[in-house]
């Protein structure tokens, strides 16, 4: 692994990791002192995916913008990583007309179609389009592949299963991803799963299952580079389930009492900094210009976001039909 | 309103069953758009349990028509990623009261993907899945449920009632930019294992041809009352105005032929000019189209009516298996005929 795709993986995370702190910090500025979640600047559930940064980043490191993500309901790394334009992305957010969905989807309900984008805010249900972007490609010839995630509170699901066995027996150009950040909202994997990895299930369907333990972003990388080259080769599907960290509530406003993790959690991306130091590639005037970087990309979409007009009320019947 | 005159039929003498039809609109389009296709179960060397695919495997391999597990929640929402990367895919549901396993895929992804991407991403896709009862099939597999489908917003929904329409609605509905639910009624497709209406073959034209989406067609005209319905329950409610017509009762009978767009124009005039609805629907009674047509006029005028709106729909009760019980809630031709006379009463 070369060095440039060390620091781009790096500097994936940290725009990533940027653009969640400052939804963070704009999600909670106007709803005090009395706290609304329909109230403020972005109202509504938000789920962020601070700790998860290596899932995506180490998979959409090898994805063109030909090739298809259904991410979920905890999205926002994966658009990201997969190349979505961050003022569409804050300004849908936003709830603005200048959204990537003109504000009609909102934060779990991204669509991009420059890139393949979607997510679903229902558990287990990106599998089932995945499939059929899959197939698209499959039946026109292209080499593109769809890749799809979900959490680990998600395999429970008939979706689940019953995509990795259609995509198998037809084999499908996917990649499926399983992100397990340990808990379903309040459930922990161990109270949910009768399995320790979904590697396991994978193999039972036919499909190549791998786990990465460790959050690793160069870990992620790998794996997913096999997955992703013998997707494109006609090879059929794979499974790749990462353990990974929620750092956040599952949602803001979750006061996570449930969870006794808390002061075990390690935030991947310092580690990976340091590791990154520690083999000489990155320095700390490096990291500083990239956090820099990536908080000037932020604050030019939020500023694009907040200035954008919101929908007119009057067209709210638009686009249901095409 | 636009009337479609069902009559330029007329011109082609050749005459096809409902399902033949159907059929034939796939493959014709099949033949003219290579991103069509046909999944679902039992669609290939069976054809379709309900004879909706028959001949298309022969005629265009394994390929583009194929055979699913039984996986219905994996096999719609992979038609609906088909069609936003620009495929025309056509997914059978076996039968309409299967909704159930999958209904997620329909509503919360198919039906609404457009809006939520501001109108970015199309889902050009037809789901078409067989409806209603009269065989002693049981409440699992015998229900029509049009109005669960019409009450979501995002999706076109079509019920052809006849050969010719059957046609040039799956033709419509295979161009259409919009997911399509086109439901068809396993009395009106002509199946030699199943009673048949004598409208269940009719004249088709061989070439290709659309019917339009959200047209509905006056049936019969007359000057009475108004009878509203669709799919088998036109040819109930054509025997009914038959009937009646000895009576002295002349009835005007229209076709929705489409829930979604619904032809409240064509409803309106007719009421206009009759002064008298009566709603038919094999769907269940509460929540549903009928109380969907009493609203419109109701919230249009309701000095149009010269006598209260009346609903011939299912009762509020899941249908019966025993012969004697199911032929109880159906509307059938002497409810039909019953109800009118006390609308006229």
């Amino acid at each position: 692994m070369d060095n440039v795709t060390r620091l781009g993986l790096y500097k994936t995370m940290v725009l990533s990791r940027s653009f969640e702190e400052a939804i963070l910090r704009d999600y909670h500025a106007d709803k005090k002192p009395v706290w609304d979640i329909g109230a403020g600047l972005i109202p509504g559930e938000m789920h962020l995916s601070a700790g998860q940064e290596p899932v995506a980043a180490g998979v959409c490191a090898h994805l063109t913008a030909n090739d298809a993500v259904t991410a979920t309901h905890r999205p926002h790394h994966f658009a990201i990583a997969h190349g979505m334009d961050l003022k569409l992305l804050a300004a849908e957010i936003f709830g603005r007309e200048t959204g990537v969905g003109k504000g009609r989807g909102g934060h779990m309900h991204l669509f991009d179609p420059s890139i393949h984008f979607s997510c679903s805010g229902i558990i287990a249900e990106g599998y089932p389009p995945a499939l059929g972007q899959a197939f698209a490609f499959q039946r026109q010839g292209k080499d593109s592949v769809a890749v799809a995630v979900t959490g680990e509170g998600a395999v429970n699901q008939g979706a689940f299963h019953e995509s990795l066995n259609l995509a198998a027996l037809w084999k499908l150009p996917v990649v499926f991803v399983v992100e397990d950040n340990d808990w379903a909202i309040s459930v922990s994997r161990d109270a949910s799963t009768s399995v320790r990895s979904n590697a396991i299930r994978a193999t039972s369907y036919g499909i190549r299952g791998t786990r990465i333990q460790d959050n690793s972003v160069e870990g992620v990388w790998d794996a997913a580079k096999t997955a992703i080259e013998r997707a494109r080769a006609g090879e059929g599907p794979s499974l790749i389930e990462v353990h990974t960290v929620r750092l956040w509530g599952h949602f803001e406003g979750d006061a996570q009492a449930y969870r006794n993790d808390l002061d075990t959690l390690i935030d991947p991306i310092p580690a990976y900094a340091n590791q990154l130091e520690s083999d000489g590639i990155l320095t700390p005037e490096l990291a500083k210009s990239i956090a820099e970087d990536a908080k000037a990309r932020v604050d030019d979409a939020f500023e694009y976001a907040k200035s954008s007009p919101f929908p007119s009320a009057r067209e709210v019947g638009k686009y249901v039909f095409a | 309103m636009v009337l479609i005159d069902t009559s330029s039929a007329s011109v082609s003498t050749r005459r096809l069953t409902t399902a033949k039809a159907m059929v034939e609109g796939i493959s014709q389009e099949m033949e003219r758009d290579p991103s069509v296709f046909v999944l679902g179960e039992d669609v290939g060397a069976y054809g379709g349990i309900f004879s909706s695919t028959t001949g298309l495997l022969e005629k265009f391999g394994p390929h583009r028509v194929m055979d699913t597990p039984i996986s219905e929640t994996a096999f719609m929402g992979l038609a609906t990623g088909a069609a936003v990367e620009g495929m025309r895919p056509i997914v059978e549901l076996m039968f309409v009261d299967f909704f159930g396993v999958c209904m997620d895929q329909i509503y919360n992804h198919m039906a609404k993907i457009h809006y939520e991407s501001g109108g970015n991403v199309k889902v050009p896709l037809v789901l078409m899945t067989a409806v209603g009862g009269g065989y002693s099939d049981g409440a699992q597999h015998s229900q029509c449920l049009w109005g669960i489908f019409a009450h979501m917003p995002g999706l076109k929904v079509v019920v052809p009632s006849n050969p010719y329409d059957a046609k040039g609605l799956m033709i419509s509905a295979i161009r259409d930019d919009n997911p399509v639910v086109y439901m068809f009624h396993k009395g009106v497709m002509g199946l030699p294992w199943m009673a048949k209406n004598p409208r269940s073959l009719g004249p088709v034209p061989e070439k290709p041809y659309e019917v339009p989406i959200g047209k509905a067609s006056v049936v019969r005209t007359g000057k009475d009352m108004t009878i509203v319905t669709l799919s088998l329950s036109v040819h109930h409610a054509l025997d009914a105005a038959d009937d009646l017509a000895q009576h002295g009762i002349d009835c005007e009978v229209i076709d929705l032929r489409s829930l979604v767009p619904l032809d409240r124009e064509a409803v309106l005039e007719s009421v206009s000019k009759t002064g008298r609805l009566l709603v038919v629907d094999e769907d269940y009674q509460s929540f549903g189209l009928s109380g969907e047509l009493a609203a419109v006029v109701a919230e249009t005028d309701p000095r149009l009516l010269k006598a209260p709106v009346s609903r011939l729909a299912i009762p509020d009760v899941p249908i019966p298996y025993s012969r004697t019980l199911e032929y109880a809630v159906l509307p059938t031709m002497e409810r039909i005929v019953s109800a009118a006379k006390r609308v006229m009463a």
